[in-house]
């Protein structure tokens, strides 16, 4: 019998939710960096989320977007305009916009076609990054990169205490637009696409235009990302960019559960702590009880860790 | 131009043995298998282990490279795939890449994370002239396995009973089992052939490619591609994927060396946009 | 588990006789897992060959490293690997450091902190000027690459075909080949940059066999990609045309060697270390490792760099009578330093803090014992070329 809890309550949970992520600030002072990347991946995943358990997009090559993010607020930067809020709004408007092109290929093909389509131009990018080392930097990175200010005012420290404040009131605020996005009548139509892509045809709906909107949204939002990653190590390396990242992330998405919101946030959380617990208990191997924990997760339930959440505890509308 | 195409014909054969295990998994068994890399290594490490531990012979090497990804496949689908067919695609990726993270710290921890050493068999080392080219023996071994294993799943999927029970399973399970078909035991043996297949596969690719714990990841891209390109759950189809790979790629570094890295991916990319649903399309399938 | 109870007994040890002096802790940024693990185990048994010759406490402090694993190239993830070694476990060295970009991202963070870090393996020129903090006891890629060119214009080889790993750290050594080489009046009559994901490597063999050069010039990072290249230059029978395999110590790396077969035999390579060095501290070396190692692989140039780091170490440390909270001090002590390793005498450079060793001219020889590179020629105190 799941535990029944009122729709009320629900929201005073996300809002709880939110706050204990900020209280982490004070509980794990020496963490900040950890903590700030955790951030970081759960909103990389969050726009995955827009993109995989909304729209039904799958892809294996979301990196190109968190690297172009990354890149385009580290170039911004070493041109001489440091100012980090301008390079997370130029990372966004320039992935958006690169996604909403390359969408034509993506929103009508099938599924594994999508997932090849999507590592194909992954693996395209990464080399373009590459040979174009005079800009990029190359497999070296993109080094030099030495932000001002936060509002002319708050500097980034060796505590990496203006880092975690400012990526959270980012994550904050998109995740704010995210959620009203998905709630709106756009995001029901998403998941009527999802569900029953025939149906929402003969309803009339534009089908291929909301899913390349949903592509360049996500796109956008994981471009963000990217730019927070690289002000805040204030280094851009092409693993930015790698199919390592793209699969690391749907990973994370999966492990929290997809569609659902708040799943990209919780598997960032769970998948970053408990990589970094295994790695400091064996540098070697950590590998294996990873990949021990992953398969636990799949076989005990699916829908990952909130798919189990739900059915333990309901909220009282659904 | 001979040998450009003949060096291709081996590359793509290569690339067809090491995948084609998948499109059975994966194409036939509808079962997102991530992992096939993890059973390849595990067959590449168990011939490298007969020949240089105990001395055994190149032939023995390459069954006991089947033997062990077809042992380590079939325990894998007892202990936990069959309970997953059913799940989402999405929790099989979680799991299989679960599994091939294990597997590549399960190999690092027995065989340390240096490559394995291989040397090739003698009478299939160096290379022979024909018309007026030098042919690498390897190479002409790859090309002819890799047109016998073609041959050998074609007609056993399409003339045997058994590969008439495996599509009807693949298909329809539950008319399958009212025809008195023993399904589960079907798929433990079609994913322990997948699974065997990639092993033997890992087992051929020493002579070409090197073995260490990274296996499973790093050649993950070129078995998905090799079988989507080609058409999943089809023979015939990464066949035909894999040697125009392997040509395509072996011309481009011959004849324009600086497209360096781009061109396998264009042109996987351009066999998708052109063929969606593969080069190949499994019958019954949209 | 065994490793568990040994730390608990020296703890216990520890604890037991000097309660008074801090452990010296050293923070270990290298690659424990993935493609790359071979070269945080070398580095780790480099380390742990250095402290069971020397005692594992220097001026009465017990060193104590404690390992992150980078994995590969990840900048993001070995900065913040290191900002936690810096603020929370406060450590008074960074060592390690294996690929160049991970040594980049950290290097703002040395200096913030005023940590000294210690480079054991990343190759790139530039690396010890991002930070007055950073030292290197490794080597460089222009040193290897300037050796090998030095070498070709004094044989009779006028042509030199190219082939590198295109990304950063092969351009930078075909660069620097090139530009010695045409310099001394070689010719470079082709060059091809290969993919790093490029797993058959037979067609470019075969195009530079159709050219014909008198030799070619080969540089890829050690491990698996060396292996596959000479793999295909033997298949291809480029050796039989009478084209000499050029290289640095990447491409017949001690480390792997004994997995490479005859396919290494004949090759002439540039490096500063060789496990065959001739030298009684070499020797000593040599055996001690393998004992920490069980064997195999034999110690390689990582290997030798991670144990001439903890001797500059343990040399400072000892110096200023076990503290070394100042890192301007220490880094003033490490600046100059001069000292004898297992691969011959070494420096690090007054002037900015990079290595200053000799670079030999090897051949790759089956001893009987293995192979090994067989050092035939020397270049005493090879400055860093690389930098601009």
């Amino acid at each position: 019998m799941p535990l029944t809890l009122p729709r009320r309550g629900l929201f005073a949970l996300e809002i709880l939710f939110w706050i204990a992520l900020a209280a982490s600030f004070f509980v794990f002072p020496d963490r900040l960096y950890l903590l700030t990347q955790i951030l970081i991946a759960a909103l990389f995943a969050v726009s995955l989320d827009i993109a995989l358990g909304y729209a039904g997009i799958l892809t294996l090559g979301h990196a190109v977007f968190f690297g172009m993010g990354a890149y385009a607020a580290g170039l911004l930067a070493k041109a001489g305009w440091a100012e980090p809020l301008t390079g997370l709004a130029l990372a966004f408007v320039l992935c958006g916009l690169v996604a909403y092109a390359l969408s034509v290929m993506i929103v009508r093909a099938g599924e594994l076609t999508q997932l090849m389509v999507t590592i194909a131009v992954g693996a395209i990018v990464v080399e373009i990054a590459n040979q174009a080392t005079p800009i990029t930097g190359g497999s070296d990175g993109l080094q030099g990169i030495s932000m001002w200010p936060v509002l002319g005012a708050f500097d980034f420290d060796l505590w990496g205490k203006t880092a975690f404040v400012y990526t959270f009131v980012v994550v904050l605020a998109l995740f704010i637009v995210v959620r009203r996005m998905l709630q709106s009548p756009y995001g029901l139509a998403l998941k009527g696409i999802h569900g029953n892509r025939k149906r929402m045809y003969a309803l009339g709906s534009p089908v291929e235009g909301r899913l390349r909107f949903a592509y360049a949204a996500s796109a956008a939002i994981a471009g963000v990302a990217g730019a927070l990653l690289a002000q805040t190590t204030e280094f851009v390396g092409l693993d930015t960019l790698s199919i390592d990242r793209s699969a690391a992330v749907l990973i994370i998405l999966v492990l929290g559960g997809t569609g659902r919101l708040y799943g990209g946030i919780v598997g960032a959380i769970v998948y970053m702590v408990v990589h970094d617990f295994f790695a400091d208990l064996s540098p070697e191997f950590w590998m294996f009880w990873l990949g021990l924990f992953l398969m636990a997760i799949v076989m005990i339930g699916s829908g990952g860790i909130l798919g189990g959440l739900s059915r333990l505890v309901r909220s009282e509308r659904s | 131009m001979g040998i450009v195409v003949f060096d291709g014909l081996a590359f793509g054969a290569l690339l067809f043995l090491i995948s084609v295990g998948l499109s059975v998994t994966m194409g036939l068994m509808n079962f997102v298998n991530l992992a096939h890399g993890a059973f390849a290594m595990a067959g590449g490490y168990a011939a490298s282990v007969v020949m240089n531990a105990y001395g055994f012979g190149f032939p023995a090497a390459l069954l006991a490279g089947f033997v062990a990804g077809a042992v380590s496949g079939a325990a894998v689908e007892v202990l936990f795939v069959r309970r997953l067919y059913r799940s989402h695609p999405l929790e099989q990726v979680l799991f299989t890449i679960g599994l091939v993270f294990a597997s590549i710290a399960t190999a690092t921890y027995f065989f340390g994370p240096t490559m394995q050493p291989f040397s090739i068999p003698p009478y299939l080392e160096g290379n022979f002239a024909f018309l007026g080219a030098e042919l690498s023996r390897y190479r002409l071994f790859l090309i002819v396995v890799g047109v016998i294993v073609v041959a050998a799943l074609v007609l056993g999927l399409d003339r045997t009973r058994f590969g008439a029970m495996i599509r009807a399973a693949v298909d329809n399970q539950r008319v399958a089992r009212g025809c008195g078909i023993n399904v589960d035991r079907l798929f433990l043996a079609t994913f322990t052939l997948g699974c065997g297949l990639a092993g033997f596969g890992g087992a051929l690719s020493l002579g070409m490619l090197t073995l260490n714990p990274i296996f499973p990841l790093k050649y993950m891209v070129y078995f998905l591609m090799v079988v989507c390109v080609g058409g999943a759950g089809t023979i015939t189809g990464p066949f035909l994927a894999a040697l125009i790979v392997g040509i395509g790629d072996v011309a481009g570094k011959y004849y324009v060396p600086q497209t360096g890295g781009f061109l396998i991916y264009l042109l996987m990319l351009a066999l998708l946009l052109a063929r969606p649903n593969g080069l190949v399309v499994k019958k019954g399938a949209r | 588990m065994a490793r568990l109870a040994a730390t608990l007994l020296a703890s216990a040890l520890f604890i037991g006789q000097a309660a008074a002096a801090e452990p010296l802790k050293l923070g270990f940024v290298a690659p424990m897992s993935g493609a790359q693990a071979e070269y945080g185990l070398q580095m780790m048994n480099g380390m742990k060959t250095y402290m069971a010759q020397n005692g594992d406490s220097v001026a009465g402090r017990e060193v104590e490293i404690i390992v992150k694993d980078s994995g590969g190239p990840n900048p993001d993830v070995a900065k913040r690997l290191t900002q936690e070694l810096i603020v929370r476990d406060k450590v008074d060295f960074l060592v390690g450091y294996g690929f160049s970009p991970n040594a980049f991202a950290a290097a703002p963070l040395a200096t913030d902190s005023e940590t000294p870090l210690i480079i054991f393996n990343a190759a790139t020129s530039s690396i010890p000027t991002k930070s007055p903090f950073i030292a290197r006891v490794s080597m460089t890629l222009a040193q290897h690459a300037y050796g090998i060119a030095k070498w070709a214009n004094g044989e009779d080889i006028k042509t030199v075909y190219t082939l590198y790993a295109d990304y950063a750290p092969g351009r930078d050594a075909n660069a620097q080949f090139t530009k010695i080489f045409t310099e001394g009046g070689g010719e470079i009559v082709g060059e091809i940059g290969v993919p790093l994901s490029s797993p058959d490597f037979g067609p470019y063999m075969q195009r530079i066999k159709d050219a014909k050069p008198d030799a070619i010039f080969m540089w890829f990072p050690s491990g698996e990609l060396a292996n596959t290249m000479l793999k295909a230059y033997r298949a291809r029978g480029l050796d039989d045309d009478g084209i000499v395999a050029l290289g640095t110590s990447d491409l017949v790396d001690d480390n792997s060697l004994d997995s490479m077969g005859e396919d290494a035999v004949g090759l002439i390579t540039a490096a500063h270390y060789s496990a065959a060095h001739d030298s009684e501290l070499n020797k000593a070396f040599v055996k001690a490792y393998d004992e920490v190692s069980g064997g195999s692989p034999r110690p390689n140039f990582m290997g030798v760099a991670a144990y001439d780091g903890l001797a500059a170490i343990y040399h400072v440390t000892e110096e200023l009578g076990g503290d070394v909270s100042d890192g301007k001090k220490v880094m003033e002590l490490l600046t100059g330093l001069t000292f004898e390793s297992p691969r011959g005498p070494i420096e690090i450079s007054a002037e900015d803090r990079d290595i200053v060793q000799n670079i030999y001219i090897r051949e790759t020889k089956d001893t009987g014992e293995g192979l090994y590179n067989i050092e035939f020629e020397t270049m005493p105190m090879v400055v860093d070329p690389g930098k601009d």
